[in-house]
């Protein structure tokens, strides 16, 4: 025997050394496996079996809420833009996707309005500082959609037109509630908020002038 | 006077059934049921594993449209592609001994199943009557019966053993011949093992031998009449009879299949086997192999230990009784193809359960474990039956 070799005595009875009950135990767990998915399988019951698989382009996985996705521009009660072209999102883009030419709204009580408006998917790192640093609710990326293969570059840029047909009207209040919110809010009556709750209760601080619920 | 042909003992027809039993036997039940387990090993081992494996393989038919069947037709795909692939031979390799190993691995186990006995005898000249207790009468001007059995030999398991201990000369050259180390080092492997487990296998066959007198395995299958009877304990199903050889025949038999966990020539993550120069179709045959060395290790099992194509006696008289000759012996076909297909899951269960031996592990197993206990298996048997003849 070689220098410096420890033999280890092995614990267990024969049952053990046999390995034959463990290997029993074994085929039974596999075995179990196999008839729940199996008969789960031929009885069109998916639900009931262990099956993990996700057969993709018939079956999508549902995203989590918060998932940033394609992008989507909001509309007013009148169906028009809900953008005012601030350029804020441009500025934040770290990519520099966005591409927003302004004009000059012909309704009287807005001042700017998106002329152009231009995002490349291909571009876009899928951050959501755009959304974020939007002040009026006018850009989304909650579609719960990654951006569409394409056949061409030029196809992936999705212009204004494109980016509202996925837009629904917001619930905030364009252009904001005015100066004095805060006592608006402590005169207004405190009613609960509808829709979606979050877990954690309504966040402190200033909700119930408008429905600030998404959706 | 010149004898007919359908005549009770005439050459000829001896000659033509045996011809048609063989066609039936390779091409209408070993190749179909070996394709399809190469499909069934990969959907049996995704629903043990929670997943859903291989199911979308169609063929568009003109009318009913895409014709998907679970996905059995997977198998059809793989041989298509098998037979697109480029068929590469390495430089050096020993051209001729490269091209025979794949043929030498798959012929052993479609020559053994000359021996297995897949139903009961058909008679010929009454196939549309009832014939009692399954017995035909061996009348002169009519073709007597037809056993189900390509080749009844006396020295039935023996002719197995040499047989399938052939094999080993597929796994073995094909290393030797692609001129590649790991190729060799797997067949090496092969070889080793493949011979180990052969002695285990003799000894636990040796015990049914003495329980039975008898090699051939019709005869023995025969005389299992019963599932299992105290009265009449002769007649049990082997298992009863020998409960230690099966599990014995069992791990010897998944050994020489070269499967997990004995897949040690193969070893994937480690090396790839003997057949790791082997490209497309002469793949497809020690694939094919390995599956048909499954189905004939199963039948041999089903005949020596759960009675072959027998049912319980008394529902099997039933049928015999009510049953025209020729249904009946479709429906003990059935069952017994059952049986197989039962027992080759099994292998494809435990292949998909248990981690493969390391090399001096399996060693240990094969000669200080098992082949000890089948010793004492055959001693125990022999000792036993000789109480039982003196008593």
């Amino acid at each position: 025997m070689a220098v410096g070799v420890k033999v280890v005595n092995r614990p267990g009875g024969l049952a053990q050394q046999a390995y034959l009950p463990a290997i029993a135990e074994g085929l039974g767990v596999t075995f179990r496996h196999f008839v729940k998915n199996f008969f789960g399988n031929v009885t069109g019951m998916r639900h009931k079996t262990d099956i993990a698989t996700l057969e993709y382009p018939e079956e999508k996985m549902k995203y989590p809420e918060r998932h940033r996705g394609l992008h989507r521009l909001m509309l007013r009660e009148d169906g028009q833009v809900r953008c005012v072209a601030c350029m804020m999102c441009p500025t934040v883009c770290p990519a520099h996707c966005i591409t927003i030419v302004a004009e000059e709204a012909p309704d009287g009580r807005i001042e700017k309005r998106p002329k152009i408006f231009e995002i490349d998917e291909l571009r876009c790192v899928v951050c959501g500082l755009c959304a974020e640093a939007c002040p009026c609710d006018a850009i989304r990326m909650d579609t719960l959609e990654h951006a569409h293969p394409t056949y061409r570059r030029v196809d992936a840029i999705l212009d204004k037109e494109e980016l509202m047909s996925r837009g629904i009207q917001s619930s905030a209040v364009q252009g904001g509630v005015g100066a004095f919110w805060r006592e608006k809010v402590a005169s207004a009556p405190q009613t609960p908020p509808s829709g979606d709750v979050s877990p954690r209760g309504p966040a402190p601080g200033p909700t119930a002038v408008t429905d600030l619920s998404r959706k | 006077m010149q004898p007919n042909f359908f005549s009770y003992g005439h050459t000829g027809f001896e000659l033509v059934t045996a011809l048609i039993k063989i066609l039936f036997m390779v091409l209408g039940f070993l190749m179909p049921l070996a394709s399809i387990l190469t499909w069934l090993e990969r959907r049996q081992s995704a629903m043990m594993q929670d997943r859903l494996g291989p199911k979308r393989a169609f063929i568009k038919l003109p009318i009913i449209g895409k014709f998907y069947l679970f996905g059995i037709l997977h198998f059809v795909a793989d041989a298509l592609k098998f037979m697109g692939k480029e068929d590469y031979v390495p430089g050096k390799a020993h051209k001729f001994l490269f091209m025979w190993a794949p043929i030498m691995a798959m012929a052993p186990a479609l020559i053994v199943a000359a021996i297995i006995p897949f139903g009961p005898d058909l008679c010929w000249g009454h196939m549309t009557e009832v014939v009692a207790n399954g017995f035909c009468p061996r009348e002169t001007g009519v073709a007597g019966p037809v056993p189900l059995q390509i080749a009844r030999l006396d020295i039935g398991l023996l002719f197995y053993f040499a047989i399938s201990s052939l094999s080993v000369y597929g796994a073995t050259l094909a290393g030797w011949a692609s001129h590649n180390k790991w190729a060799m080092m797997g067949g090496l492997r092969a070889s080793s093992q493949m011979m180990s487990y052969e002695v285990t296998m003799g000894m636990a066959v040796l015990g049914s031998f003495l329980v039975y007198g008898q090699l051939e395995p019709g005869a023995i299958v025969a005389k299992q009449t019963e599932v299992f009877s105290l009265a009449n304990f002769g007649s049990s199903w082997g298992i009863f009879l020998q409960p230690l050889g099966f599990i014995l025949f069992l791990t010897a038999a998944i050994a020489e299949t070269k499967r997990t966990p004995f897949d040690i020539p193969e070893g994937e993550p480690e090396i790839i086997g003997y057949f790791v120069e082997y490209s497309g179709l002469r793949f497809g045959l020690f694939f094919l192999g390995e599956f048909l060395e499954i189905v004939t290790s199963s039948a041999i099992m089903v005949s020596l230990f759960f009675g072959g194509w027998h049912l319980p006696s008394g529902i099997e008289g039933w049928l015999a009784a009510h049953l025209p000759n020729v249904a009946f012996v479709l429906v003990m076909f059935a069952l017994w193809t059952m049986k197989v297909f039962a027992f080759c899951s099994f292998q494809l269960l435990i292949r998909w359960s248990l981690p493969r031996f390391r090399s001096d592990q399996l060693m240990r197993l094969g000669w200080q474990r098992l082949l000890p206990i089948s010793i004492a298996n055959v001693v125990v048997t022999a000792l036993i039956i000789l109480w039982a003849q003196r008593s």
